[in-house]
């Protein structure tokens, strides 16, 4: 038994649930997890080897096989792609000598696609050995292959520092804010501490009705009410209580957060404080998803400074018995870790499978305690209706969607970044704040939300009318709508977890149909059976992502069905697509038979 | 008015379909009234001798002679219907899909325990007589146009049943839970 392996487990206190800091100490150090390591995992964890394997593989920021020197993921997003991504691919496998999902024969450079890694507003982009290469040209990849060569380090490679805290000395990072537009909530002025001030002068249940009566709803996208949630967990029967701040932002097209965690943690944190306080928790995880890894010291540097403060730890803010502490937990890699119930299953160091609901995370959620789990945005914007008062909070905004939201705008416009405005703007002012024009579509809350023509464009954001989690991709005059919808169904094929069978089957079918009209070959029952299969997603999955991986489609075919029926041959109603000659001629040459043609 | 003509065949199946039409009993005295049988095993009609109305099909297809038939059958038929797994999924014979053609040739003729050694030539089946194998089994919907599926393992023979009677009679297909549960 390497004594590397033990005292890495060892430092988890040998315990399972901790199986994903495990694997990421080991991959930290080598790039990889080996068999052997696998298996001395499972023996000091008292597990079987397969569970250690089964959480490993699940994610793809793990691997069981060396990954190169210099492992280089590059984001394959659709506004990647629209930025000139395939030129900037195809200069890596020039420059490396390898191909995408391979390992270069001299094992220096490991070339992997990667899903939407929270760049969308500075692609193409690149994670290499954990740190980003926004705004990668052709240029770039070139001098980038060449110095590695030459035997520099990534870290020698870093050109220039963003603005604002992406070059303090904890950050270090070339990413940019971007950040065009600040509200009066998550990015007004702030003074850390101005929320847990209030905390000394009121009762947890005071505070859940302060959020209740501000009417704030989830900001990730789903739009519980947040208020609701935290009463719905606090009145549960239980023995312990936990917070878990959801930061895997993984929808393509969305990057919001990653602002928010970069120029405003203290406000987030506040908030996972606040909730702690509020349903008597003694512990919360921030999730963070690794591809926001780059800003780790930097977290942990300001909850070391709450520390200090006496904002965690034991007796904070001299409340007495109100013990709270934060610890960051890192994902690796997949997109539906973003379900509240995956999360959970990933936070347990397990495969990140969402889970049946009922019962749901309020009553059973985090190692089968009362949970609750609240997006960055959501939290950071408690923090500001504790310091300010719900009712300052419900001034913004409209009847049922109070406050501000961030968007995060990206595609075919001027000045791609994070805006917040107050819910209640139409597309329209939307596309005109940002700098769009001849916008063909809005792909309103990335590729799970919906895709929407300029005859919606007039239409509210907010609850009431156009909900999202703040991703808006817009496409512009020109683009092949097809190729949109081709690039978010390969997205869905990718991040599936493949527990429901439609999920895993189907989205590959409607995918393989999708590519049979784009290459002219479709016929007029493919879009029908297109759209009677893509509304099976929607009863047969159990999580959101099976439940909406058929949006794309369905809904371009509802508002772009011109684009599908002009690639559709005419007066032909079914086309199988089967060509017997090539379907025999590998069987013929391996017999030694070369059949007429 | 005429009866119905009705067609089947089995491709890649293991004319255990065909067992559960069989399975339908008694009634099969009935189905005679009901329909005319043309190209079958039933009644050992080799090639299509009229335009039928229903064409069942079990099996998918393995080899080129099934795609030959499968394509007769569209052209003959004005209603295809694939019953059973094979012909929907294309079922035990798909696990092949997986696997090269060329491996499971080798595998079946050179390298597998009963013939390693005993074909030093290296022969593998290729008189041109023989349907070539695909490269890998397929759906019958992949390769023409299907109307209805009867799924099952095989299909219960009430499955069956109601079906054929529901397009013989223009009636709503009865589908209780117990034809069509396989749990």
């Amino acid at each position: 038994m390497s004594s590397n392996v033990q005292s890495i487990v060892e430092k988890y206190g040998n315990n399972a649930n901790r199986l994903m800091d495990i694997l990421h100490d080991i991959h930290s150090e080598k790039g990889f997890v080996s068999n052997g390591e696998m298996k001395e995992i499972a023996l000091l964890l008292n597990i079987s080897k397969v569970d250690v394997e089964q959480t490993l593989t699940f994610y793809h920021f793990f691997s069981e096989n060396p990954r190169g020197k210099y492992t280089i993921y590059l984001n394959n997003s659709l506004v990647a792609e629209m930025m000139g991504r395939e030129e900037v691919a195809k200069t890596f496998e020039k420059a490396t000598g390898t191909k995408f999902g391979t390992v270069s024969d001299d094992g220096l450079f490991g070339l992997y696609d990667t899903s939407c890694i929270g760049m969308n507003d500075q692609e193409p982009a690149a994670i290499i050995n954990g740190i980003v290469f926004p705004r990668v040209t052709t240029y770039r990849v070139k001098e980038l292959i060449r110095s590695f060569r030459q035997g520099h380090t990534v870290e020698d490679m870093i050109n220039s520092y963003g603005g604002g805290q992406n070059q303090s000395e904890l950050v270090q990072a070339m990413v940019t804010n971007n950040l065009n537009r600040r509200g009066a909530v998550i990015f007004s002025d702030y003074t850390p501490g101005e929320g847990l001030e209030k905390l000394k002068s009121l009762k947890p249940q005071d505070i859940i009705e302060e959020v209740k009566n501000s009417n704030i709803r989830g900001r990730g996208g789903a739009g519980f009410p947040t208020g609701l949630k935290w009463d719905f967990c606090s009145k549960a029967e239980g023995d312990e209580r936990f917070v878990l701040c959801n930061a895997d932002e993984g929808e393509p097209g969305t990057f919001k957060d990653r602002v928010i965690l970069t120029e405003r943690p203290s406000l987030m944190f506040e908030g996972m404080i606040i909730a702690g306080y509020a349903i008597n928790a003694k512990l919360g995880l921030l999730y963070l998803r690794e591809e926001y890894y780059y800003l780790k010291k930097h977290l942990e540097f300001v909850l070391s400074d709450f520390r200090q403060k006496g904002w965690l730890g034991n007796n904070i803010l001299g409340i007495e018995g109100f013990n709270y502490d934060i610890r960051i937990q890192f994902g690796a890699g997949a997109y539906v870790c973003g379900e509240e119930s995956a999360l959970i299953e990933s936070c347990e160091g397990k495969r990140g499978e969402p889970r049946n609901r009922p019962p749901f995370p309020v009553q059973v959620g985090y190692l089968n305690q009362q949970t609750i789990i609240n997006n960055v945005e959501s939290l950071s914007s408690v923090t500001k209706i504790i310091a300010n008062g719900a009712d300052w909070f419900k001034s913004m905004g409209t009847k049922e969607s109070s406050g501000t939201k961030l968007l995060s705008i990206s595609g075919d416009l001027k000045y791609p970044g994070t805006f917040e405005v107050e819910w209640g703007i139409t597309i329209n002012e939307m596309l005109e704040m940002a700098g769009a024009t001849d916008v063909k579509a809005v792909q309103v809350g990335g590729p799970s939300g919906r895709l929407i023509g300029p005859n919606e464009f007039h239409r509210t954001i907010c609850y009431e009318d156009l909900p999202t989690g703040g991703a808006m991709i817009v496409i512009g005059e020109g683009r092949s709508i097809l190729d949109v919808v081709m690039n978010f169904m390969d997205f869905f094929i990718e991040e599936s977890c493949g527990s429901c069978a439609p999920c895993r089957y189907l989205t590959v079918i409607l995918r393989n149909k999708m590519k049979k009209i784009i290459d002219g070959k479709g016929v007029a029952s493919d879009l029908d059976e297109i759209v009677h299969w893509g509304k099976q997603m929607k009863i047969a999955n159990r999580c959101g992502l099976g439940q909406s991986a058929a949006n794309p489609i369905l809904t371009s075919i509802e508002n772009f069905r011109h684009e599908y029926e002009a690639k559709i041959e005419k007066g032909k109603d079914f086309d199988t697509e089967f060509d017997l000659n090539s379907a025999i001629i590998e069987s013929a040459r391996a017999v030694g038979r070369f059949p007429e043609a | 008015m005429s009866k119905p003509i009705v067609a089947t065949t089995s491709l890649a199946g293991c004319f255990g379909c065909h067992m559960s039409i069989l399975d339908v009993d008694e009634r099969i005295l009935d189905l005679f009234d009901l329909v005319e049988f043309n190209k079958s095993p039933i009644d050992d009609i080799k090639e299509f001798t009229k335009m039928c109305d229903i064409g069942i099909i079990e099996g998918g297809c393995c080899n080129s002679e099934n795609v030959h038939v499968l394509k007769d059958f569209r052209k003959n038929c004005k209603i295809l219907i694939s019953l059973g797994e094979c012909a929907i999924m294309g079922g035990l014979p798909a696990m092949r899909n997986n696997i090269p053609i060329e491996e499971c040739l080798r595998e079946a003729y050179l390298d597998g325990p009963s013939t390693k050694g005993h074909n030093p030539d290296g022969i593998m089946p290729n008189d041109e007589e023989l349907p070539i194998l695909l490269n890998k089994v397929y759906p019958c919907h992949e390769v023409v146009k299907i109307d209805y599926y009867l799924p099952g393992c095989p299909p219960r023979a009430d499955l069956i049943w109601n079906a054929l009677v529901a397009l013989v009679t223009g009636d709503e297909m009865k589908l209780p839970y117990e034809v069509v549960k396989f749990d």
